[in-house]
């Protein structure tokens, strides 16, 4: 009996995506926990390196270093955009996207130009047209090391050094919890001095070995790739708890299908039998 | 009571070590190091080699380090131990990869549009094979 064969494939193929969609669920569920215990563990460095560098701006050193000054006027910003490899994680990279595109949108309405470093395949595809690309690098994979950051950051690093930029913000998608994500713009360079704490405040400074100005410039930079690493680890933990979001709604929404789908193919069953019934009781009646 | 410090030893990607010393050795660029509680505040850079916490209880910790800073308060100190293995040229050469892939992709643009193009005739194609087989369904009832 060939009954509703075209909603019998319908519902195997449904079924089929739906346990795409739950082991996609799954696997994201694990990779979450992961990424975000990888999140808390580089939080004591960033946190110890910005105790460092507060008590450096405390300290009055007789050597002021670049990256602690504001620049009198802005005319060239860059911007570190961390965004995913992969798609297939809801809104995460759109609503990124949108927070970067406002963000320059905002920069050249002032006439600042703004110099794009990407981070992840997903914005290398999205951004390379809308500004200068100065560095990028993809297929970090779920546990980036510091080192696959180095040469980008050194890239933006270097040009600010050179004077060719005079702010650089880092782009990416703060955890808040697994439900919620938010795109933000934090500055990077120049860095900005927290509350100074009143009971250091006396006039004090650091031995510095070997001098002063070597010791601060690898501090610093540590710091900027402290605090890239920070949002790219920060990223895929969101990443992950996003897909996890959109595939557990993706199978949600396949089970409601199915369940629609078996309805319709038990009413046509139901009528294709009756209507035999009907048709042998009608044919036995003529006969008799 | 002895005297004690606290001490943090930390890289970008995890906490190392995390509690009070009586006595941390450390190799920095300048020489050896023996920090003891009380010294004066330091800051300096840590060639690659070990460092060594004596702890409260007398037992000894090492720990290998790849470079790093070490900075010195009165009453803590803080390791931050590099993760990678840093020499100029190497992060020179990194540098140069990251641009080089960006302008790289600057100049397959044009490539990787051809392949949006393709992408879309390819869409556009499947549309048109489902659209068949809807067909080929219908009449073959």
């Amino acid at each position: 009996m060939a009954v509703g064969k075209e909603i019998r494939t319908k519902i195997k193929s449904i079924q089929n995506t739906q346990k795409i969609t739950r082991a996609m669920e799954m696997v994201a569920a694990s990779k979450m926990r992961k990424a975000q215990q990888r999140m808390q563990a580089s939080r004591p460095y960033a946190k110890k390196i910005r105790s460092v560098i507060g008590h450096l701006s405390q300290a009055h050193p007789e050597y002021r270093h670049p990256y602690l000054q504001e620049k009198e006027s802005i005319k060239r910003v860059g911007l570190i955009v961390v965004s995913s490899d992969r798609g297939l994680c809801g809104g995460l990279n759109t609503n990124l996207f949108k927070a970067t595109v406002k963000s320059i949108r905002a920069w050249r309405d002032e006439g600042v130009e703004v110099d794009l470093c990407l981070i992840g395949q997903k914005g290398i595809g999205f951004l390379k047209r809308l500004g200068n690309v100065r560095a990028q690098v993809g297929h970090l994979g779920d546990a980036p090391s510091i080192n696959d950051l180095i040469g980008s950051v050194k890239v933006m690093l270097d040009a600010f050094d050179s004077g060719e930029l005079d702010r650089i913000d880092v782009v990416y998608n703060e955890f808040v919890n697994t439900m919620t994500q938010k795109p933000s713009v934090d500055q990077l360079l120049p860095i900005q001095a927290d509350e100074v704490d009143e009971e250091l405040k006396h006039h004090w400074d650091y031995l510095y070995e070997p001098e002063a100005k070597d010791v601060l410039t690898d501090l610093l930079v540590r710091y900027v790739e402290s605090q890239v690493y920070q949002g790219v680890v920060e990223n895929i933990a969101c990443e992950q708890a996003a897909r996890m979001v959109a595939m557990k709604a993706a199978s949600d929404n396949a089970g409601d299908l199915i369940g629609d789908l078996q309805l319709v193919y038990n009413k046509a069953r139901q009528a294709a039998i009756t209507q035999e019934i009907s048709e042998i009781v009608g044919g036995a009646a003529a006969v008799s | 009571m002895t005297m004690t410090v606290h001490v943090d030893i930390v890289s970008a990607e995890s906490e190392i070590f995390s509690g009070t010393a009586k006595m941390v050795h450390a190799s920095g660029e300048m020489g050896d190091l023996g920090i003891l509680p009380r010294h004066a505040p330091l800051l300096t850079k840590l060639k690659p080699g070990e460092v060594r916490v004596e702890r409260t209880d007398g037992e000894e910790d090492f720990y290998y380090i790849s470079g790093g800073m070490l900075e010195v308060q009165p009453h803590c100190i803080t390791v931050l131990a590099d993760t990678a293995i840093r020499a100029k040229d190497l992060d020179e050469a990194a540098a140069k990869q990251a641009k080089e892939r960006a302008e790289q992709a600057l100049r397959d643009q044009k490539g990787e549009i051809d392949l949006a193009q393709a992408e879309r005739e390819l869409v556009q194609a499947l549309a048109q094979l489902q659209a068949i087989q809807k067909l080929r369904k219908k009449t073959g009832r």
